[in-house]
């Protein structure tokens, strides 16, 4: 500014002071004189980024886009240095969402644990309480004895997870690339799920429903009749999506050939899921390494070779069919495979049944006059499981499922207490989240929103 | 657990009974000080069980809240040692490639880079020297017979009692060729937490390195940029550790007053 003078003609609240006069913003009295030199900033590194600057003689800025930017899926935080429109460099920023999930679980029982889990990446919660679980069981030394009727209702539970979080991912992407019917079809669609996790769950969101030894307790009455016609309108919601998404000349151009990571990368920054799968790679560990007897199931691995955007999307699009074949033969086995929903254990079964009443789910009332008026043996057991919970033997273990986003596994760490010693989960969008400078440098800013719509991350599971 | 938490909390809470425990109290500075020499046990313990601590009592209270008399109750906590050859699966195929694999190169004998081969409810863990580490890696990487192409994460554990191994890193390895995991455990001590650093070889270390050091304060030497990723840069000290407490309020309801989960009663 040339005279400090001019900034107050149009302000006259910020008369100077009669006889000081010069720089309102001074810290010393000398700069306060009339035509004392201002200078903003100093100290550090800053001169030498400003020499830098200047030597440089480029437009080169630095932009933040979020972490609270409405396309960047939640809190995600990304740098991107632009050259114009060009991305020269992108990094990304988390932790926005840390909550200390980890640390909070140390200081509950295994059971507990459950709760805590679901949460991490809220689209996903049945597939973090299934890894979990079955970490829990190796640990325990149980996983022979689940009864298969929890085990089909744990497939049933996380593929219709599968298809909720495949919805999300293209409803917000879509939305992301303006395209708002994508979003309310998807959202419409992923309604008659949630509709199904109230029933069997008595939650939309962060169910806590699979439990160590099992599920919570059986599905409710018609339930099964609620999951066939929701498939079948399923069917119908996927193939408007596909009429929207799949020729849309729009989409392609706005996500062929964008946001391309090949073999070599992904497996340098350990990408897995639709991502791995869109290079060609058929990987799933629900094929390679099975859980819960996925390998008794008929479906196939979804995969494409064009390594970008669009191929992510068509591949979340076809496993959405694919996950409604194994609920169609889950829902026929469920039909003639009856029995118990938890392990036969009883000191580790949850003692608790639970039945909804008038005033919703709870603890079902023939438990409660058991524990209560009948059996003093009961109510200790059930006291001594609740608050105390079962010990699990010192050792680790690692078992890891096929979660929407990629390889979701956790690391669980036992010293032979009633809590979890150390529990860790290897977060598919955490890691895949490191692919983001690979995916968008080089291209324009429009295409870094496309590029992190195809990783699909979600914040939750990324901070925990 | 709790044991740690106590032993941060400054003063005992005034309506808490002190002296109703049967056995001396012990006091909150030592509650980790084993009278077993842990360092010995495992220097000569091969298959045997490795103690990484001790529990004491039957419930959580340590200042006087035990009045079961199980007070006096001491066990081991035990982790499962060494396995002897044959390890079953493809275990033993594994560890024979990585030996030979070791050799070729010259840099580290197989026996002077993995320290344990243990095989635990059907998944080998190999417990590497931590200077070691990039060579194993690199073996685990590249040999033809090995592939392993993924390092799915890594993942800290505190021992504050392991005297001289306080520090844990566990990498897990996936082979996708061959359809085939691996766990390598390198430990610390808490005097002199680095370990070198895997992103040269895989590049996916890179944040999960990251976390560690945020969350435990191991130095992961020569990573490209050590930084705190998930806690505030200006955060003070590492909160996975055993010996950070977890921090929280009492809660009233209803007249009454739940502690913070930290200073609950508890089972351990």
């Amino acid at each position: 500014m040339a005279s400090n003078d001019t900034i107050y003609e149009d302000s006259p609240g910020l008369t100077p002071e009669p006889g000081v006069g010069g720089d309102p913003y001074a810290t010393t009295d000398a700069d306060r004189e009339d035509g004392a030199r201002v200078f903003n900033a100093s100290g550090g590194d800053w001169g030498d980024l400003v020499d830098e600057a200047t030597a440089l003689h480029e437009e080169r800025i630095v932009v933040n886009m979020g972490p609270q930017h409405p396309s960047t899926h939640g809190v995600l935080r990304l740098i991107l240095e632009l050259d114009g429109e060009t991305v020269t460099e992108a990094r990304a920023g988390i932790g926005y969402l840390h909550t200390g999930i980890e640390k909070n679980m140390e200081f509950r029982s295994w059971v507990q644990g459950v709760t805590f889990c679901t949460r991490m990446d809220y689209l996903t919660p049945m597939f973090q309480e299934v890894t979990y679980c079955l970490g829990i069981e190796r640990l325990l030394g149980i996983e022979d004895q689940i009864p298969e009727r929890a085990n089909i209702i744990r497939v049933l539970m996380m593929e219709l997870t599968r298809i909720n979080s495949h919805l999300v991912c293209l409803g917000t992407g879509g939305m992301e690339l303006g395209a708002t019917t994508v979003m309310t079809v998807g959202f419409r669609e992923r309604e008659r799920i949630l509709r199904i996790f109230e029933a069997v769950t008595g939650l939309r969101m962060n169910n806590a429903y699979i439990r160590p030894g099992g599920v919570a307790q059986d599905l409710p009455h018609g339930c099964l009749d609620q999951i066939s016609e929701t498939v079948g309108d399923l069917r119908k919601g996927l193939h408007e999506l596909e009429l929207l998404l799949n020729e849309n000349p729009i989409l392609k151009g706005r996500t062929k050939n964008v946001g391309y990571l090949d073999l070599a990368g992904c497996m340098a920054l350990g990408v897995t899921g639709p991502m791995l799968r869109s290079t060609g790679l058929p990987h799933d560990l629900r094929k390679s390494q099975p859980y819960c007897g996925y390998e008794t199931y008929d479906f196939e691995v979804i995969t494409r070779t064009g390594a970008d955007a669009y191929d992510r999307i068509r591949i979340r699009l076809d496993e959405m069919y694919e996950s409604l074949k194994i609920i169609e033969q889950t829902v026929e086995r469920l039909k003639k495979v009856q029995g118990p929903v938890m392990v036969e254990d009883k000191k580790i079964a949850w003692p608790a049944q639970l039945s909804v009443g008038s005033d919703g789910q709870g603890n079902s009332l023939d438990h409660i006059r058991e524990i209560m008026g009948t059996s003093m043996e009961s109510l200790i057991h059930h006291f001594k499981l609740v608050t105390e919970g079962f010990r699990v033997p010192a050792g680790q273990a690692y078992v890891p499922v096929e979660s929407p986003k990629g390889e979701l596994g956790c690391h669980l760490v036992s010293d032979g207490g009633t809590r979890p010693y150390r529990a860790h989960f290897r977060d598919p969008s955490f890691n895949n989240l490191q692919a983001v400078a690979a995916l968008s440098e080089g291209g324009q800013v429009a295409d870094v929103i496309v590029a992190v719509a195809s990783i699909d991350p979600v914040m939750g599971g990324v901070d925990r | 657990m709790s044991d740690e938490k106590k032993a941060d909390t400054p003063a005992e809470k005034p309506g808490e009974p002190t002296a109703t425990a049967p056995e001396p109290t012990v006091d909150s500075d030592d509650l980790h000080a084993t009278d077993l020499d842990l360092t010995e046990a495992r220097a000569t313990g091969d298959t045997a069980p490795v103690q990484i601590g001790e529990r004491r009592g039957m419930f959580g209270p340590t200042k006087g809240g035990d009045t079961t008399g199980y007070g006096g109750l001491r066990t081991p906590i035990l982790f499962p040692g060494a396995s002897e050859k044959p390890y079953g699966s493809y275990f033993d195929e594994l560890t024979g490639t990585l030996e030979t694999a070791l050799g070729e190169a010259g840099d580290t004998a197989y026996g002077n880079a993995v320290e344990r081969v243990v095989v635990d409810r059907g998944e080998l863990t190999l417990h590497v020297a931590r200077e070691a580490l990039p060579t194993v890696a690199r073996a685990l990487r590249d040999d033809p017979a090995l592939r392993f192409e993924i390092c799915t994460g890594v993942s800290g554990v505190h021992f504050p009692n392991e005297t001289g191994r306080e520090l844990h890193a566990v990498y897990h390895l996936l082979s996708i060729t061959h359809n085939r995991r691996v766990r390598l455990e390198v430990s610390a001590p808490d005097g002199d937490a680095t370990i070198p650093s895997i992103v040269s070889i895989y590049p996916s270390a890179d944040w999960h390195e990251r976390e560690t050091w945020d969350m435990f304060g191991i130095i992961f030497e020569g990573h490209p940029a050590l930084t705190r990723i998930l806690m505030p840069d200006d955060w003070p000290g590492h909160p996975q550790r055993k010996d950070y407490p977890l921090g929280g309020i009492p809660v009233e309801y209803k007249g009454g007053v739940v502690p913070p989960p930290d200073e609950r009663r508890s089972y351990n």
